[in-house]
């Protein structure tokens, strides 16, 4: 490339290195300010006097002798049944991920080998699938789960999830498998290999960095799902996020608030750490589906 | 592949679907067009030494056993879809006619709940969507100028508000926006009106939303401009430069152009994803002014013990529809792509 192209003026990185930090202000400050008043008490968090009581911690060191407290961490994860939660959310993400991904490549598999027509309308039906509000779904789903008495409980919940995300999964799988040659799978069924068995030897083998992808959206989707979660599980059962809205819903006295804020960080830290692994993938994904629709 | 192994291969995927994506579509159309029992009542005299009065009082027995016999409730047909809480066929008519003026006759109809919410649905999607596709690009434009080693760390900090759940991400700038958190309280004090308060009025309410809104979807756009500026050929910029075309012009005449695809494409998926807006509206409070056509399933259906599933089903196809609307310029794309490809 031309590296005249590529030359800037002084202005333009001055003006561009302004634009970027006043984009990442915008961005990122949200996170850090909840990170950072998560360790005060709800009197320096929503401050009515004064808002810098929540840098210096005034009514925090008054109220728990120190600057920082950890107490609505404590509590909510003891008493507040937090750990119920993430425990919930642990279980939802980890069936919902290795269920999808197991249904999706099988299927994305033979979308991308076959040739026939009715591929090209089953991936459009998936599409007008994919495009469902999940709230409607949900309205369809609670009165027959009602009847059939399975309302409330996680396994529900996880078939739920996985159907919701099999449109997306399939689509970035098949686009995916376009891109794995054929003449791999052909020749090991010229060798005699039965269908199923050039999937488990020749595909499987190669397509983790398809599926690595894949199962990052079907991670964020059951990480982070409430419409479905809240509708569809007893407060007993309920994964984090739901749980989270839940503790807003009881502001009776004062800690619950503190509690939601504490929860927020604890439910998010482990999501942006996964993310800052996999960004890659992530983009690639993304990419993947403004290509392909 | 043969019919039948493809078959096998679909199945697990094919029927997850079907059950739980085709047939609660099914589902909850049958559900539109049923209604809740009503009570069955029953008259009770009651008599003592000063005379006998009769008291008209809920059946508990026979209702119970209605509900047993007959648990989605009783058959309505289309009523529930012209009813007040939805179409509102018969309000709008008297509306017309009652109305002296037009302005009189907007207001009474934008008063209905369904019109309320649609109002408020439309105005988030076609009032975010501009912005979005605008600051995507700039942002991908100058994050695409800086240096390699220090760009993965800002594409991470550009992507947070898009990974966290709406929920969770409208959380987190309602406290800061609270009147006692540090933006709600700077802006008091920048406007030196100690009761401002951006939840006060609904407009501020919908503006805050829909800064939200921005906020939550443009590193989607981002990420996507961002691709694709990685994609545009590097020969015509080179040639314009040689003509002695502008940083800007460049920008313009040939960039832009390179990109009016992608951003079509971001515009329809912006549109889709914000036409089911709803839970910045729990996140931020807001219900009070702020409906839209999801949240109004999620009423309907909250209340553990009175789920109006009627209600619910029909509001629910009247947004399959608006979706359906929208779906149909990506549909008639992916077909043609589809058909180039083969």
């Amino acid at each position: 490339m031309d590296t005249r192209l590529n030359k800037y003026s002084k202005q333009l990185i001055v003006i561009n290195s302004i634009f970027i930090l006043f984009w990442l202000t915008i961005s990122i400050f949200p996170f850090i300010w909840t990170l950072w008043g998560s360790f005060k008490v709800k009197a320096d968090f929503f401050s009515r006097a004064e808002w810098t009581y929540a840098l210096s911690g005034f009514n925090t060191l008054i109220e728990t002798g120190a600057t920082t407290t950890v107490k609505a961490y404590i509590e909510s994860w003891t008493e507040g049944e937090f750990w119920r939660a993430s425990m919930n959310t642990m279980i939802v993400t980890v069936s919902v991920v290795s269920i999808s991904l197991f249904l999706g490549t099988l299927g994305a598999y033979a979308l991308s080998r076959s040739t026939y027509k009715y591929t090209f309308y089953i991936l459009i039906a998936a599409l007008i699938f994919r495009a469902m509000p999940h709230i409607t779904l949900v309205s369809g789903y609670l009165f027959p789960f009602f009847q059939l008495n399975i309302w409330g409980i996680l396994p529900t919940t996880i078939i739920v999830l996985v159907a919701i995300n099999q449109p997306f999964t399939l689509w970035l799988l098949y686009s995916f498998f376009k891109t794995v040659p054929k003449e791999l799978d052909e020749s090991a069924l010229i060798d005699g290999c039965s269908y199923f068995q050039a999937f488990r030897y020749i595909i499987m083998p190669v397509m983790w960095p398809g599926v690595v992808t894949a199962g990052l959206f079907s991670m964020m989707l059951a990480y982070n799902d409430f419409t479905v979660t809240a509708l569809l599980l007893n407060q007993e059962n309920y994964t984090m996020v739901p749980k989270i809205n839940a503790y807003l819903g009881t502001i009776e006295y004062g800690g619950n608030y503190m509690w939601a804020v504490s929860s927020v960080v604890s439910a998010t830290a482990p999501l942006f750490m996964i993310i800052w692994f996999f960004q890659r993938q992530l983009i690639s994904g993304l990419t993947a589906g403004a290509v392909k629709g | 592949m043969p019919h039948k192994t493809f078959f096998w291969f679909i199945f697990p995927t094919g029927l997850a679907m079907l059950l739980f994506i085709g047939l609660p579509i099914v589902s909850s159309f049958f559900q539109s067009l049923h209604i809740e029992n009503q009570q069955i009542l029953m008259e009770v005299e009651n008599c003592d030494p000063f005379g006998c009065t009769t008291n008209v009082r809920v059946d508990v027995e026979a209702t119970e056993k209605l509900k047993e016999e007959n648990p989605l409730g009783r058959f309505n047909g289309i009523g529930t879809y012209v009813d007040r809480n939805h179409l509102a066929f018969d309000e709008i008519g008297e509306a017309w006619n009652s109305s002296s003026s037009m302005g009189e006759f907007k207001d009474t109809v934008l008063n209905l709940p369904f019109y309320k919410a649609l109002l408020f649905t439309l105005t988030f999607c076609f009032t975010v969507t501009p912005p979005v596709i605008f600051l995507g690009f700039i942002v991908a434009l100058s994050i695409n100028t800086l240096a390699k080693s220090i760009k993965g760390l800002i594409v991470f900090g550009t992507i947070l508000p898009m990974i966290v759940t709406p929920l969770i991400g409208s959380l987190v700038l309602f406290w800061m926006i609270d009147s006692q958190g540090i933006i709600g309280a700077s802006i008091q004090i920048l406007f030196d009106d100690p009761n401002l308060s951006l939840k006060a009025s609904s407009n501020l309410t919908w503006i805050t939303l829909i800064i939200y809104g921005i906020w939550h979807n443009t590193p989607f756009a981002f990420v996507v401009f961002y691709a694709a500026l990685q994609t545009v050929p590097q020969d015509p910029i080179e040639a314009a430069y040689i003509d002695g075309a502008s940083r800007f012009q460049r920008v313009r005449y040939i960039v832009i152009p390179h990109l009016y695809p992608v951003a079509t494409f971001i515009m329809l998926i912006c549109l889709m994803d914000n036409f089911r807006v709803f839970e910045p509206i729990i996140g931020f409070s807001a219900e009070g002014v702020a409906q839209s056509l999801s949240w109004m399933i999620y009423q309907d259906l909250r209340n553990e013990n009175k789920m109006l599933f009627g209600s619910a089903g029909a509001t629910s196809m009247l947004t399959i529809l608006g979706i359906a609307i929208l779906l149909t310029p990506v549909l008639i794309r992916t077909w043609k792509e589809f058909r180039t490809e083969r």
